[in-house]
């Protein structure tokens, strides 16, 4: 920097060579350190600037005036020519910190995410959801029962083929032929009747198992969800709109149900419910046999028998039952081909749910 | 049940035509309707027309071919054919079918004019399978042998004339039904032919005329005795001679064929189509062979023994159970006069009495056994008969003579198209009826079947259902009404109720089901149509309520998948050296009747599948993975007897990157959280100083790295087992031992006894807070959850929270122990804290910490 004159003020053209080499100084500096080191030489106390501001006491009125205006106006100038420096800077440190920052999100490796829940459970919560919204009560039960809830309160015959050792999975506990693995969700009916609480309106979801080698139609462990209402005054035409009902909430509008004549011996009169074919939409195909409806589930009016080895008045209460296979509905939706899926527990099948 | 819609027209005239194959279809639908499922339909006797009858004139080898003829045949045209044909069956003179060129077969196969070894073939001669008439493909189908080539043809035969015109052989449809138990009657021609017409408003008739009778009185010339009258309600026997057991006439073939059912002769023929057409099993026996000409029936004696028309010789009386058990049984057995066996009633008759071509005197055996003593022995027996499955479902008990006529009629058809002599049939049938039916009433109140069904059905609405399927409803009794209170559905709602209409309704014999009012209802429903029944919306007066625990279920699934694990779910029946693979030796309970036995015991425990679930995805590569499972485990009950316990557990397998017990019990402390159980109030307990037996949730874990969390209340039952699955269990179950998998099993009964932290508002400090790090010294004996607890209890109310920082271990920490680094945080609510007194905290932890516990502060 220039030498102050001895006096002090500063002489013709002096300034403007400060300005000019401020100006050079300025541009030159690469990075906001500098700047910020040589602002004090530049525009602050240790400025040329600043000297001959000191030495404006000694000019007469009129030349101070003058002189400070042409001070100050350099001063400003270059005070802007450091301000646009020191943005233009800032912007350059700013983005050489962002590059040296860069992280290509494409390039994160995969981790753990979340857990799936199995289908068959989807599904049954779906199902509860539903009926609890209906107003039912979710119930549970024993899956391993005695012959009394599994069969003979539903009144089931003592020689039906389903209590044969054939078809059922009998424990070795006490009599062989007194304690087996639920075939079916329906004792639940039998112990909800049994508790007494009437009206009743209620399903109960859960394991059955049922004699068969293990196939891609056939599981021997499954499940299913049965459904019991006892009120007064129930009505078969109850049963059928019940059915329309959750079969809609299951499938969506446009789902047709129909009941045809059937025979469990725990309902009377009882039906086979079947729904328009979820394939085909009804026009006939390869899963539905070409008649354009799928079998869903059996149902009926409770059979007076099972009311009687319950307890409950006939004359007084009429209800109705029915079941049907959640891994089925899993299936049908999701068109799985094999049913082991569902006990193999493959992450690549479980994940896709 | 196999039904061919032309036997159905015989009794009621169906206007289907079987070519039509939306008819049918439609035809199947009514049967669907009623009950009566259709599982297919097949149509068939359709391809015939360019089938004709064709006479052998002359049959010439060919030279280089020994499996092929040239047969040239008259088929009516100006001048012999010429055929190639790989049959032998034939001799010249005999009559068969012959598909011209351009003929389309039944199964779609059409007949060119081929060349073969340089002879043109004009056409094919066709076996009956070809044709789909038959089922002996043995050969030719041969309709006819006239001795030779100029011999007179049979009467009615026209060479060149359609086979099927010949044979009176009609396209037909045969609907395959799956019958449901309570229908018997649909287990018959006539049973189905009822229901159609009924339904469908058309006529329906069943008409067998008697028998002619000659000759010296069946009571000469056979005898029978019944022994077992509750068995046997009733027998009657008849006596035919002058049988030629030759072929069927070609329709009764046909028709056998088409419901599944081999020809085999004249007799047999006649026997089965009576059981198929009227649903009344019987069997004809050769009466000279039949030891005394006649027939007694009794329970067989324990340990004797009958061949069977299949060829097994079967134990009788005497029966040994799937465990072992040897019990004494009744197994009802038709005996000759001289009380040899030849036939298990209404199961299956002996080898010895069968019919032959040479029979020439039958005796008949019409019966009604009861259904539990036929079944039962088919039961134990594993056979399932035609004559079985109807007996078991009952038959219809007036059914006897007319079926015992019907088989003449037949036997008589069968004679006079064989061109012999007519049968004779002796007067007098052999009829024992010791338990004779009564015929079934039954009271139905109108008001009562209406409310059932939710219709206002009137009297006669349902007598215009009920009288068509054989059901009385006597309009004298139909005004009648119940006296006062005695039939009151006074609870059912409706107008309805109101009506105290009583109808005395008649159960049909065929229809043994109908035992009460609501099976009369059932078919009123049936015929009126479950699509007329109107569906209503009921709605429940109750809140819908999910339980407590399906709302446990529900948060700790998503408690468990949060963590990343992946709900499974594993077979409950497993192989019982699983458990001892995990090293479990308690009792399991076992199923009777396993189907093989590697699933023949249910799991105690969860660990079992879950592992094995944890293999299969290792060994298809993906060996990190986190699976939970929930549901039950079972134990013998405490007595040895009764019915098993049941347990719900989670669990939780950690077979992620990393995982290992810590994993284990950070899973613990969410679950604690996610469901808003009071920490403090449940310890994890480490595992060792707890000694081997933890109960049966701590089987496969590892025994350093296992921790326990035991019911706050008692203190005595396990609540979970958290840890590591023991490296020797991972070998056993296939798995590296080398990796670590973290394990927790939570038992959810004893869950839901915990208690649940406070879920009122705590203020929040607004004044800074304070935190003291403090490091200890502590030996590997003492847990530092002890540690952990001792400086939250000094540390008193001011406490905010205890961290663990840091467990060092290494230079500058004694052999045996570790440096364990906390940092205690302080706050008021009221106040910033002083130095001072942070400092007094600070001084009241490490003196607490020192006394209490085998530990040093660190330095
Ligand atoms: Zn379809």
């Amino acid at each position: 920097m220039s030498a102050v004159a001895s006096d002090g003020a500063p002489r013709p053209g002096e300034i403007e060579e400060f300005e000019r080499v401020a100006a050079e100084r300025v541009a030159g500096v690469r990075d906001l350190g500098t700047l910020e080191a040589a602002v004090p030489e530049l525009t602050g106390r240790r400025s040329p600037i600043a000297g001959w501001k000191r030495s404006l006491g000694g000019l007469a009125p009129e030349q101070r005036r003058e002189v400070g205006r042409v001070l100050n106006d350099a001063l400003v100038r270059i005070e802007t020519l450091v301000e646009q420096r020191r943005e233009v800077l800032a912007r350059a440190d700013r983005e050489a910190r962002l590059a040296a920052d860069r992280l290509d999100l494409t390039e994160v490796p995969p981790a753990p995410g979340s857990g799936h829940l199995h289908l068959v459970t989807q599904v049954r919560e779906e199902l509860e959801d539903i009926f609890v919204g209906m107003g039912y009560e979710i119930a549970d039960g024993p899956e391993a029962e005695t012959e009394w809830y599994n069969f003979t309160a539903l009144n089931v015959p003592r020689d039906h083929p389903a209590r044969s050792m054939q078809d059922s999975f009998y424990l070795a506990t006490g009599d062989h032929e007194s304690f087996l693995l639920r075939t079916q969700t329906s004792p639940g009916q039998i112990r909800l009747l049994e508790r007494g609480e009437l009206p009743l309106y209620a399903v109960v979801p859960g394991r059955v198992y049922r004699r068969d080698t293990a196939d891609a139609r056939h599981l021997p462990v499954f499940h299913q969800i049965e459904g019991i209402v006892v009120d007064r005054g129930v009505t078969f035409g109850d049963l059928a709109g019940t059915i329309e009902t959750f079969v809609r909430e299951i499938f969506g509008e446009g789902v047709a149900t129909r009941l045809r004549p059937a025979y469990f011996p725990f309902t009377e009169p009882s039906a086979e419910f079947e729904i328009t074919c979820t394939i085909c939409g009804g026009s006939g195909c390869k899963t539905c046999s070409q008649t354009g409806w799928i079998e869903l589930g059996g149902c009926g009016m409770i059979h007076p028998a099972v009311f009687e080895a319950t307890g409950v008045d006939p004359e007084i209460w009429t209800g109705f039952a029915f079941g049907f296979g959640i891994d089925r509905i899993a299936m049908m939706r999701h068109e799985i081909g094999d049913l082991r899926s569902f006990i193999e527990n493959d992450v690549r099948f479980l994940t896709q749910f | 049940m196999r039904v061919p819609l032309s036997w159905l027209r015989e009794f009621t005239p169906l206007p289907t035509d079987a070519r039509d194959r939306e008819a049918v279809r439609r035809l199947g639908r009514v049967l669907d309707s009623l009950g009566l499922v259709v599982e297919g339909i097949e149509h068939v006797g359709g391809g015939l027309e360019d089938v004709v009858l064709a006479r052998v004139l002359d049959i010439r080898p060919i030279e280089g071919a020994d499996r092929i003829r040239e047969v040239l045949v008259d088929a009516g045209g100006p001048e012999p054919l010429t055929i190639v044909c790989g049959a032998m069956n034939f001799v010249t003179g005999d009559v068969v079918p012959l598909a011209k060129v351009g003929a389309e077969l039944p199964g779609g196969f059409v007949i060119g004019r081929r060349k073969m070894r340089g002879i043109v073939s004009d056409g094919m001669l066709c076996s009956g399978p070809e044709l789909g008439i038959g089922q002996d493909a043995a050969g030719l189908m041969l309709v006819a042998s006239t001795g030779s080539p100029d011999a007179p043809l049979p009467a009615g035969l026209e060479l060149g004339a359609p086979l099927a015109d010949y044979l009176g052989i009609e396209p037909d449809a045969v609907f395959d039904l799956a019958v449901e138990p309570n229908r018997p009657d649909g287990l018959s021609i006539i049973g189905v032919a009822r229901d159609l017409a009924a339904r469908l408003g058309l006529p329906f008739e069943v008409s067998v005329p008697s028998p002619v009778t000659s000759g010296p009185p069946a009571s000469e010339l056979a005898s029978l005795e019944l022994q077992a009258p509750d068995a046997c309600r009733h027998m009657l026997a008849r006596v035919v001679s002058g049988v030629a057991n030759g072929v069927s006439p070609p329709l009764v073939a046909r028709r056998l064929l088409l419901a599944g059912m081999r020809p085999l002769g004249a007799v047999v023929d006649a026997s089965n189509y009576v059981m198929l057409e009227l649903g009344q099993p019987n069997h004809p026996y050769d009466l000279d062979t039949l030891g005394g000409h006649g027939l007694s029936v009794r329970f067989a004696r324990p340990g004797e023994r009958l061949v069977t028309l299949d060829g097994t010789e079967r134990l009788l009386g005497r029966h040994v159970d799937a465990l072992g058990g040897v019990l004494e049984v009744e197994d009802l057995l038709i005996c000759d006069a001289k009380d040899t066996a030849v036939g298990l009633a209404g199961i299956m008759g002996g080898a010895a009495t069968e019919i032959g071509e040479s029979t020439s005197r039958v005796l008949l055996e019409v019966a009604e056994f009861a259904p539990l003593v036929v079944g039962r022995t088919a039961k134990r027996q594993g056979v399932r008969s035609e004559a079985s499955a109807r007996f078991e479902r009952g038959i219809d008990p007036a059914g006897l003579e007319r079926a015992a006529d019907r088989f003449c009629e037949l036997l008589a058809a069968a004679a006079a198209y064989a061109g012999a002599a007519a049968p004779v049939v002796a007067p007098g049938d052999l009829d024992e009826h010791p338990r004779p039916s009564e015929t079934r009433r039954v009271r139905l109140r109108l008001a009562r079947a209406n409310a059932l069904l939710g219709t206002a059905l009137s009297v006669s609405r349902v007598q215009q259902l009920l009288t068509p399927i054989g059901f009385g409803v006597d309009p004298a009794n139909t005004g009648e009404t119940a006296p006062d209170g005695a039939s009151t559905p006074g609870e059912t709602t409706g107008e309805a109720a109101l009506d105290t209409t009583v109808l005395e309704v008649t159960v049909p014999s065929f229809r043994p089901d109908v035992q009460r009012e609501v099976d009369v209802v059932e078919e009123i429903a049936r015929h009126h149509g479950y699509e007329r029944i109107t569906p209503t919306r009921r709605r429940s007066p109750n809140v819908g309520n999910l339980g407590a625990r399906n709302v446990t279920r529900r948060r700790l699934r998503r408690l468990m998948t949060g963590l990343g694990a992946h709900e499974a779910w594993t077979s409950s029946i497993v192989d019982p050296s699983l458990h001892v693979r995990a090293g479990s030796h308690a009792g399991v309970v076992e199923l009777a009747n396993p189907m093989v036995q590697e699933e023949s015991v249910l799991r105690s425990h969860l660990l079992l599948g879950l592992l094995g679930s944890l293999r299969h995805n290792v060994s298809h590569r993906n060996p990190a993975v986190r699976l939970f499972e929930l549901g039950r485990v079972f134990s013998p009950s405490a007595a040895g007897e009764g019915l098993p316990v049941e347990h719900e557990h989670l669990g939780l397998l950690l077979g992620g990157d990393g995982d290992d017990a810590s994993a284990a019990v950070r899973a613990w402390r969410v679950l604690v959280d996610g469901l808003g159980l009071d920490a403090a109030a449940l310890q994890l307990e480490q595992g060792p100083s707890l000694g081997p037996d933890v109960g049966a949730l701590a089987i496969g874990v590892h025994p350093s790295r296992r921790g326990l969390v035991l019911d706050a209340a008692t203190k005595l039952q396990p609540v979970a087992v958290i840890g590591e699955v023991d490296p020797e269990v991972l070998d056993s179950f296939g798995l590296s031992r080398d990796r670590r998998v973290g394990w927790m099993v939570v038992d959810l009964e004893q869950l839901e006894t915990l208690p649940t932290r406070s879920d009122l508002a705590r203020p929040v400090s607004r004044f800074p807070s304070s935190d003291i790090d403090l490091a200890f010294l502590l030996g590997e004996e003492t847990p530092a959850g002890d540690l952990e607890e001792v400086l939250r209890e000094s540390a008193g109310e001011l406490c905010e929270s205890v961290r663990l920082l840091d467990a060092y271990r290494g230079p500058g920490v004694p052999e045996g122990a570790r440096s364990l680094a906390y940092r205690v945080r302080f706050c008021a609510l009221d106040r910033t804290l002083t130095d001072v007194e942070v400092a007094e905290l600070r001084a009241r932890c490490i003196a607490e910490v020192e006394s209490k516990l085998p530990a040093t502060l660190r330095r």
